[in-house]
């Protein structure tokens, strides 16, 4: 792990001991059996609140802390250790970069304060069909007396059900395919128009889809530019990706470190079955898997923080690192396992679950080795 | 740890240095040959050579009173940056830089630091490392080669296999048997000038058509005792240690992998794969040529990582899986190189390849070995398992 500085190393002493003595699994496992519409715990969520965590981002002109991406990743890959469930990743710092990064005054006015003490939860829409691809959007935004009129649908979108209000990426010109014509806004759940139906999924998380009927939106809803709202999506869902990656690598890290434990203690033919070398050296293979995952989820953190150029090439980097380890760790957490690891009352399938949802999460693997080398001319 | 300030007037200082004394002729040139491992460097390479090694700025954070740089870790890095600003290449390199001289920190007498440092320090000596053995490759303390104890000297019988460089070396170190009755603490770590009699070197060709290692045979050979590193039939540990310098030496040469060769997997894929547009035409090379390039460049990461936390708490058992890393990233490299050749990329010799075809094959080849050499990747992986995990039975 990087070097961390003081207030780091305080920060993930305390999301450590809090995501393993208020929010295990077992909590995830009663909600999940609780069948309740709203995916995560009210009082969980007032909990993250109070400790400040949404508001690590934000400056404490609006109510939090001003802290870094890096800082905040450290909160993230502890509560994914735990498989947490709360809106503190799509809004405290999906919702939140948003506004920092494109939002009006009044915007931030209105919307930050809320995002850091909890208060409201702001989430963003992008995708429109099965995978993720921000350019093929088509959500059309219509010029409208003095603002827009938005119609379209948005799906997949994490805490959709819960969200007060979404950031929209829309399109004010050209076609899907295309970077140029797409523009961003902010539209509060209750909006006239504006349908959310949420899902039932099989990670048992929060997400919904949402239909736009005639959705009629101010001028000052825009975030950004009109019609030139890509680079400024393109650099909020590298935020997302960093810090969704971060909180993946905590969860395969929770997986690994489980695996670990069973391959030491369970024994066949008279000897622990870490010893026979076909484990062990799955085992270290995994540990060089989850090593590199890190060094790429806190390179990709590092450059956010730093205004590296580098930080989309790296971004996708950590994404499809931390979604492969992910990957191939919730596999062998179930195999190496053998047969209570296909049993519902045991956690390993909570990991697989999660580990293909937040794999699909704002582009996968394929997703992002394209990406990747598309930077590089190819 | 230095201030900032101080490290601001060392970077002055670094590039004052580098400006009078590196010659700007070999500003981003690759050295002809290392000085330490085979090559006798001429020119300005020669004068380069001899600066930088007076200065000790070849192995920057050895002490100075051996002859290094005597630099913090902090100023090492500035240095380095500095270095790599002006296009300055060191032509200073082999197993003495590498993992001989900081085995010698750690286990050596005064009288050797200063008998061998030095040389090490300036390339003068090109060291060869004496290992394996024909019935100890994996299960190294298995080996045979016998140093009986004559008193003042011993005398050496036996053999040496897969050594590097050999043919041209000037002196080996290595592990070899001075007690029968026992395995492991009945080996001890020896230096020996190869040009004593006795010795005799034949080299080994390999796949790749050329011959990098060597046997090496002993006969009758008389080691001084003042050869001796740290207490006989103790050097078993010393050995050990030696391997994880090299661990950890492979560590900070991580960058390869993202720098590539002078013949780069993007160029090769332009002009052997062809575009449509401004992507590949081959979809599926492109998405294996993206997963090659992001392992190297998650590999280069952690290699950064360890070293910088190497810094802070001392190397680690889990280097283990940088050596793994490396085998791994070469090997698919230069496959996926080979692939994209096609049949240009069968070529031995001759007029109808070019060079850099014709070195494709070889360098394919030679690639092979990186995961033998150095510790097989299953007992790299063995390592990992018991030292990092806490796995038992290995």
């Amino acid at each position: 792990m990087a070097v961390l500085t003081e207030e780091q190393s305080m920060l993930k002493d305390q999301a450590n001991a809090w995501a393993r003595d208020e929010s295990p699994v077992t909590k995830f496992r009663q909600l999940r059996d609780s069948g309740a519409a709203r995916r995560y715990d009210d009082a969980t969520w007032q909990e993250i609140s109070a400790m400040g965590w949404p508001g690590i981002l934000i400056p404490e002109a609006f109510g939090g802390s001003d802290m870094d991406y890096a800082t905040f990743g450290v909160v993230l890959e502890e509560t994914g250790r735990q498989l947490v469930a709360s809106p503190l990743l799509a809004s405290g710092l999906v919702g939140a970069s948003a506004l920092l990064l494109g939002g009006s005054d009044a915007q931030k006015q209105h919307w930050l304060p809320r995002i850091a003490a909890g208060s409201a939860i702001v989430t963003l829409a992008v995708d429109e069909g099965p995978h993720h691809g921000p350019e093929q959007l088509a959500l059309a935004a219509t010029a409208s007396g003095e603002g827009f009129k938005l119609d379209g649908s948005k799906v997949f979108v994490l805490e959709g059900g819960s969200a007060d209000a979404f950031v929209v990426a829309a399109r004010t010109d050209g076609a899907p395919g295309e970077q140029s014509g797409i523009s961003l806004f902010l539209v509060p759940a209750d909006a006239s128009g504006l349908s959310v139906s949420a899902l039932k999924t099989a990670d048992s998380r929060g997400y919904a889809d949402l239909t736009f009927a005639g959705v009629e939106v101010g001028a000052d809803s825009v975030i950004g530019e009109v019609g030139n709202g890509f680079p400024l999506l393109d650099a909020l869902l590298d935020r997302a990706r960093a810090g969704l990656a971060a909180e993946m690598l905590g969860t395969a890290c929770e997986a690994f470190d489980r695996t670990l434990e069973y391959l030491k203690t369970r024994e066949q033919f008279g000897q622990v079955i870490g010893s026979f070398q076909s484990l062990g050296h799955r085992a270290a293979t995994l540990f060089m898997d989850m090593e590199f995952a890190r060094s790429c989820v806190e390179a990709a953190l590092r450059a956010i923080d730093t205004d590296d150029p580098e930080t989309p090439i790296l971004c996708s980097l950590a994404k499809c690192k931390a979604g492969e380890f992910l990957h191939d760790m919730s596999n062998d957490m179930i195999q190496m396992h053998g047969g209570i690891g296909m049993t519902d009352e045991f956690d390993a399938g909570f990991y697989l679950k999660r580990a293909r949802a937040t794999e699909a999460t704002f582009g996968g693997q394929s997703f992002h080795r394209r990406r990747y080398i598309s930077h590089y001319g190819l | 740890m230095a201030s900032a300030e101080d490290l601001n007037s060392f970077r002055d200082e670094a590039r004052q240095w580098l400006t009078d004394n590196f010659p700007s002729s070999l500003a981003n040139k690759r050295p002809p040959g290392i000085a330490g491992f085979g090559a006798k460097l001429s020119g300005d390479w020669k004068s380069w050579q001899e600066s930088l090694g007076e200065k000790g700025w070849s192995t920057p954070t050895w002490p100075a009173e051996y002859g290094g740089g005597g630099l913090s870790p902090e100023q090492a890095a500035v240095l380095s940056e500095e270095m790599r600003e002006m296009g300055a290449i060191s032509p200073i390199g082999g197993f003495g830089t590498m993992m001989w001289g900081p085995t010698l920190l750690d286990f050596g007498t005064e009288e050797q630091k200063k008998r061998y440092l030095p040389d090490i320090i300036r390339g003068n000596i090109h060291w060869c490392q004496g290992y394996s053995e024909p019935g100890a490759g994996s299960d190294l303390a298995n080996l045979q080669s016998f140093a009986e104890d004559k008193g003042d000297h011993f005398i050496l019988n036996g053999s040496k296999v897969w050594t590097s460089g050999a043919l041209e070396a000037d002196w080996m170190y290595g592990v070899f048997r001075t007690d029968k009755s026992n395995k492991y603490e009945g080996i001890s770590f020896l230096t020996l000038d190869m040009t004593s009699p006795g010795v005799e070197v034949k080299p080994i060709v390999l796949i790749s058509g050329q011959s990098p290692f060597n046997e090496v045979f002993f006969t009758d050979v008389v080691v001084p005792k003042e050869n001796l590193i740290g207490e006989k039939n103790l050097g078993w540990n010393i050995g050990k240690r030696l391997l994880l310098h090299e661990r950890q030496s492979i560590a900070g040469s991580s960058e390869g992998g993202v720098v590539g060769g002078s013949y780069g997997i993007e160029q090769v894929a332009r002009d052997y794969l062809g575009m449509e547009g401004d992507k590949l035409a081959d979809g599926a090379m492109r998405e294996r040529i993206a997963e090659q390039k992001m392992f190297a460049h998650a590999y280069a990461l952690t290699g950064r990582r360890f070293s910088d936390e190497a810094a802070v708490s001392g190397p680690s058992a889990a280097v283990g899986i940088l050596k793994v890393a490396w085998a791994k990233d070469n090997q698919n490299r230069e496959e996926l190189l080979i692939e994209m050749l096609g049949n240009r990329g069968l070529g031995w010799e001759g007029e109808g390849f070019s060079d850099n075809e014709l070195q494709a094959v070889r360098t394919w080849l030679r690639s092979k070995a990186n995961s033998i050499e150095g510790g097989t990747t299953e007992i790299n992986l063995n390592l990992v398992a018991k030292r990092v995990l806490g796995l038992k039975g290995y």
